[in-house]
């Protein structure tokens, strides 16, 4: 079976799903990057769906459980690169995705992390 | 009049074909004289005489063999077709068609026989199910003109504007439907990607007035926009307009509402990182890095 690679940046973990992800696949993801995020202390994760075109609840779902997963273990999700009509069909859905961050495409999603991160030093140091 | 009767329908049908065949020309004169008289002026009469030829042959052709009206009807729907468009009025297209019952019927009054009277209005009949055939299609082509003016519509009116580096706007004139709101969110979220922008801006300044569905669908959009990544800010919120949304009771949430389209540009350049500062009376503009 297919596994989705996780990479790591900094203390970044990235992850760019390019395949149609299976119910099985999708918890092979939430174990591995669980795993990952403790074994490397990310703070950080995005999850690139540049390639996703087709999306249901369930992918919605998936994102949803992921980020909830990464804030337990300290760690931001930001979801990147949702195409438009991936966005549309999500809203037609009802599911606005609470609680998970955006950001137009991987290189705004990494600047998102890097500053959430400094103003969480800056209001630590105060 | 029981002479008449007694005449075979079949026996005036044929007398009817005889009798066009016989006065072809003359038939044809007299509909180009009334068609022609119908729409005064503004009709090429060469193009007219030749139109109404083809159609005598069609019609003709189509007598002659049972069922063989296909030719017929193609060229009475391209008729149609042109005059809708040209701009006549339903009766002079309509006329085009009628007026061949009259010119047919002074041949039939110089032959003045029973079968020719008999065979007329079974002729009748037919030109009239001819007429409504063509109004029929003038009516399709009224309304498909209709239509591509609604499809051109919606491609003038939903522009999408760069407004700085980073923000783009939507100003959205006129009433917001479903089909109009789809057509918007797409071509802002499309934007949105291929600009790179973080931040937009709908101004409702044009939309002459908002319901729970217009809010509905303004709201579908920001939300659509935050997936994606990027802040919405809605402006040109009228005083009435203002008052309409709390009277009905609609909720905008945590989203940003501005007045003008200045405010919602100097709330989204702060947003960004971008800095005012007023010297006497420039007004000098520094973006902050990072």
């Amino acid at each position: 079976m297919d596994r989705v690679p996780i990479l790591k940046l900094g203390d970044i973990l990235i992850v760019s799903i390019q395949i149609d992800l299976q119910d099985q696949g999708v918890l092979a993801l939430q174990e591995d990057l669980a795993d990952k995020v403790v074994a490397t202390g990310a703070r950080g994760v995005i999850i690139d769906i540049t390639a996703v075109e087709i999306v249901d609840s369930f992918i919605g779902r998936m994102l949803a459980t992921i980020a909830a997963i990464s804030r337990m273990l300290d760690a931001e999700t930001v979801v990147v690169g949702m195409r438009p009509a991936v966005a549309i069909t999500l809203v037609e859905l009802g599911l606005s995705l609470g609680g998970v961050r955006t950001a137009l495409n991987l290189e705004k999603g990494v600047a998102l992390l890097n500053h959430l991160e400094g103003a969480q030093i800056a209001t630590a140091a105060r | 009049m029981g002479v008449i009767l007694s005449v075979s329908a079949d026996a005036g049908r044929r007398r009817i074909e005889q009798l066009l065949q016989d006065n072809e020309e003359d038939v044809l004169r007299r509909w180009q004289e009334i068609a022609g008289s119908s729409s005064a002026g503004n009709v090429d009469r060469a193009a007219l005489r030749g139109q109404l030829h083809e159609l005598l042959q069609a019609l003709r052709r189509s007598l002659g063999e049972e069922g063989g009206s296909s030719d017929l009807h193609g060229l009475l729907a391209e008729l149609s077709r042109s005059r809708a468009r040209q701009g006549f009025t339903p009766s002079e297209t309509a006329v085009v068609v009628f007026g061949l019952k009259e010119a047919v019927y002074e041949s039939v009054e110089t032959d003045g026989s029973p079968e020719a009277l008999r065979g007329f209005i079974w002729f009748s009949r037919l030109i009239d199910d001819l007429g409504l055939f063509t109004i029929e299609n003038y009516a399709a082509a009224r309304e498909k003109v209709i239509v591509d003016q609604a499809e051109q519509l919606l491609e003038l009116s939903t522009p999408v504007v760069k407004l700085w580096e980073g923000i783009v706007a939507v100003p959205l004139v006129g009433t917001l439907d479903s089909a109009r709101t789809q057509v918007v969110m797409e071509k802002l979220l499309q934007t949105l990607v291929d600009t790179g922008s973080e931040h937009a801006v709908i101004d409702i300044t044009g939309v002459p007035a908002v319901d729970t569905q217009v809010a509905q669908h303004l709201l579908k959009t920001v939300v659509a926009a935050r997936l994606m990544g990027a802040e919405c800010v809605i402006s040109g919120i009228r005083p009435q307009i203002a008052h309409t949304i709390v009277t009905l009771g609609i909720e905008f949430g945590d989203i940003v509402t501005k007045a003008s389209l200045a405010d919602a540009l100097a709330h989204a350049l702060r947003r960004s990182g971008v800095e005012f500062a007023s010297r006497k009376t420039r007004v000098a503009v520094r973006t902050e890095e990072g």
